[in-house]
């Protein structure tokens, strides 16, 4: 049975809600994929929090985005009912989870970009965002924590843990530069004060690596080439199987509640 | 959760030990005193009770599978959150009772390998499949359900760490319970369809949530000294037939059926069911169900993926350790 694809006016506020809106659902997807299977019960617990954290931040913005646009859309149609290409998040979080490694360097690489940000936020002009960034801030916080502490285990720990925590690092590097691009819509926001820009966090969010790659014995790759597309819906092969799964229930069985 | 089938005492070895302190020990418990880590206990008892605990925890571990299986499908942005959260504390019901078991002398990870290794038991109830959304809703209802009636008593358990331990499992457990009703609820009042996937749910965990109180008293073995130790407090039949009475209106309810075409209300009010089918708990019980295979074969993954993670965690630890006090040294 067909679904359509419900139809989203992406005004540029509207847009914006949703870019960030697909980051947390697809990372908190990403992370509850681990809940059973983690390394450790602590760890299963830790991952679980964050994705439950990030999932709750999705479902915030993603009503905020419905509510922008005006139309019939709520944070379900626009979570289940979007299509890979109409899906905007950062290539970085649809990523694989891969190991434990790749899984805690993905977060580490987003979490301190979003804990920047979430608190740069804070002092957005609209009301609503401000307030999502309140609380996002507070979590993102402890995200970072987290996953900090666990680069510099993983990098100082084994052969083995360093091997892979090293690897994951050159892996996902190439996705991080889609973090601080901004389109013309964004720029419009940035200069109406409702968003910041991104690119002025770059500086700090470099800091934060470094200081904690360094005390990791770990380095950040030399290579400055990034990938990019995420944010127009030009995505890796990995989210069309994600969104597949995430969606099944609402393409096989159209229009219930549940 | 989900320990009332498994339970089987050791033989009763008070005659080894010192009579007097035997004595004291079961006039503590008649006199309904709580027994603590450093108190002085039969070496049975702490054997039973280390069993019971590990494998209580062991089932909360492996019961994060079967609902692990539909939260990257739930339905719903609220639905997704729920149930992560629903897992996540059977998680933490793990690790709390894994510390509880901790309490009587061993290790956790002694006790998950026994558990890895095939040799300590997990609830069967988790052997079986969940195959649409309705089977997390009825996992909540009848699962976790039955589970509570197992686990009110336990908090009033004679082991001070477990009964303890209960009390915080239980009020989660009872709020999972009401988070499945409605799941249910939600189906019923729906399409066609999701009632009939509703139906389907039941039918397929109704017998197997009646075994999970453990073999008819008539053939139960081991029930008298864990009865007399006070941390079994009612026989299965009892917590079974309980369980049963506060479900049948609950299904009326949702306008459901049971699958028990010969069950009939007696005079008391109790709604006697039919015969339960002990061969296939049995079989499941050997390691027959339909997922045992798959429920053993995806702890040993995640622990044997996990290992070298936890070596760089224990690695980093003694390298910090020594550090410190290298620099405490200077």
């Amino acid at each position: 049975m067909a679904v359509a694809n419900i139809q989203v006016s992406e005004t540029p506020l509207v847009l914006y809600a949703l870019r960030r809106a697909d980051d947390a659902l697809i990372l908190g997807h990403r992370l509850s994929e681990w809940c059973g299977h983690a390394p450790m019960l602590e760890e299963d617990m830790a991952l679980s929090n964050i994705a439950l954290d990030l999932i709750g931040q999705a479902r915030e913005l993603y009503s905020y985005a419905a509510k922008v646009e005006g139309n019939d859309n709520d944070e379900d149609k626009l979570a289940y009912l979007r299509d890979v290409r109409q899906y905007r998040n950062l290539l970085l979080v649809e990523q694989p989870n891969g190991d434990f490694a790749q899984t805690l360097v993905r977060q580490f690489f987003y979490s301190a970009f979003a804990d920047l940000y979430w608190r740069a936020m804070m002092n957005s002009r609209d009301a609503t965002l401000a307030a999502i960034a309140a609380k996002s801030e507070k979590e993102s916080a402890y995200h970072l924590r987290h996953a900090s502490e666990w680069i510099i285990r993983l990098g100082d720990g084994t052969d083995e843990s360093h091997a892979r925590a090293q690897g994951a690092i050159e892996h996902l590097w190439a996705f991080t530069g889609e973090m601080f691009a901004v389109d013309d819509g964004e720029r419009a926001l940035i200069h109406a004060g409702i968003a910041i820009d991104p690119g002025s966090l770059r500086g700090r969010w470099l800091q934060t690596l470094s200081d904690v790659v360094n005390e990791a014995t770990l380095v950040l790759p030399q290579n400055d080439w990034m990938q990019q597309g995420g944010r127009t819906g030009r995505h890796s092969e990995h989210l069309g199987h994600l969104l597949s799964e995430l969606q099944s229930m609402q393409r096989t069985f159209p229009g219930l509640t549940w | 959760m989900y320990t009332q089938a498994l339970n089987t005492a050791e033989t009763d070895d008070r005659g080894l030990e010192d009579a007097g302190k035997a004595a004291q020990f079961q006039a503590r418990i008649d006199a309904e005193e709580r027994i603590e880590p450093n108190d002085w206990m039969p070496a049975a008892y702490r054997k039973t009770l280390t069993r019971q605990i590990s494998q209580h925890a062991h089932s909360e571990i492996v019961g994060m599978l079967p609902e692990g299986n539909w939260i990257t499908r739930a339905p719903t942005l609220r639905r997704k959150a729920a149930l992560l959260a629903k897992v996540q504390d059977e998680c933490g019901h793990g690790l709390y009772l894994y510390a509880a078991a901790e309490t009587l002398g061993s290790s956790r990870e002694e006790l998950v390998d026994a558990m890895l290794a095939g040799k300590a038991k997990y609830s069967s109830i988790f052997n079986y499949p969940t195959l649409t959304w309705a089977d997390i809703g009825t996992i909540g209802w009848l699962v976790d359900g039955a589970a509570i009636m197992n686990q009110i008593p336990l908090c009033r358990c004679s082991y001070g760490p477990y009964a303890r331990a209960m009390i915080r499992v239980c009020k989660e457990e009872s709020f999972h319970q009401r988070q499945g009703y409605e799941i249910m609820v939600t189906l019923c009042r729906g399409s066609d369809e999701q009632k009939a996937m509703a139906q389907d749910a039941l039918n397929r965990w109704w017998w197997p949530v009646l075994m999970m109180f453990g073999p008819p008293d008539a053939t139960s073995q081991h029930s008298d000294t864990s009865t007399k130790w006070k941390i079994k407090r009612f026989s299965n039949d009892e917590l079974r037939q309980k369980f049963v009475d506060a479900t049948v209106p609950q299904a009326q309810y949702l306008g459901l059926t049971i699958p028990d075409p010969g069950m009939t209300q007696d005079a008391d009010g109790h709604w006697r069911y039919s015969e339960i089918d002990w061969s296939e708990f049995k079989q499941v019980l050997a390691g027959n169900g339909p997922c045992n295979r798959d429920r053993m074969a995806a702890r040993r993954k995640a622990h044997e993926e996990g290992a070298w993670v936890r070596e760089a965690a224990a690695a980093y630890a003694a390298k910090r350790a020594q550090r410190q006090s290298a620099q405490a040294a200077e």
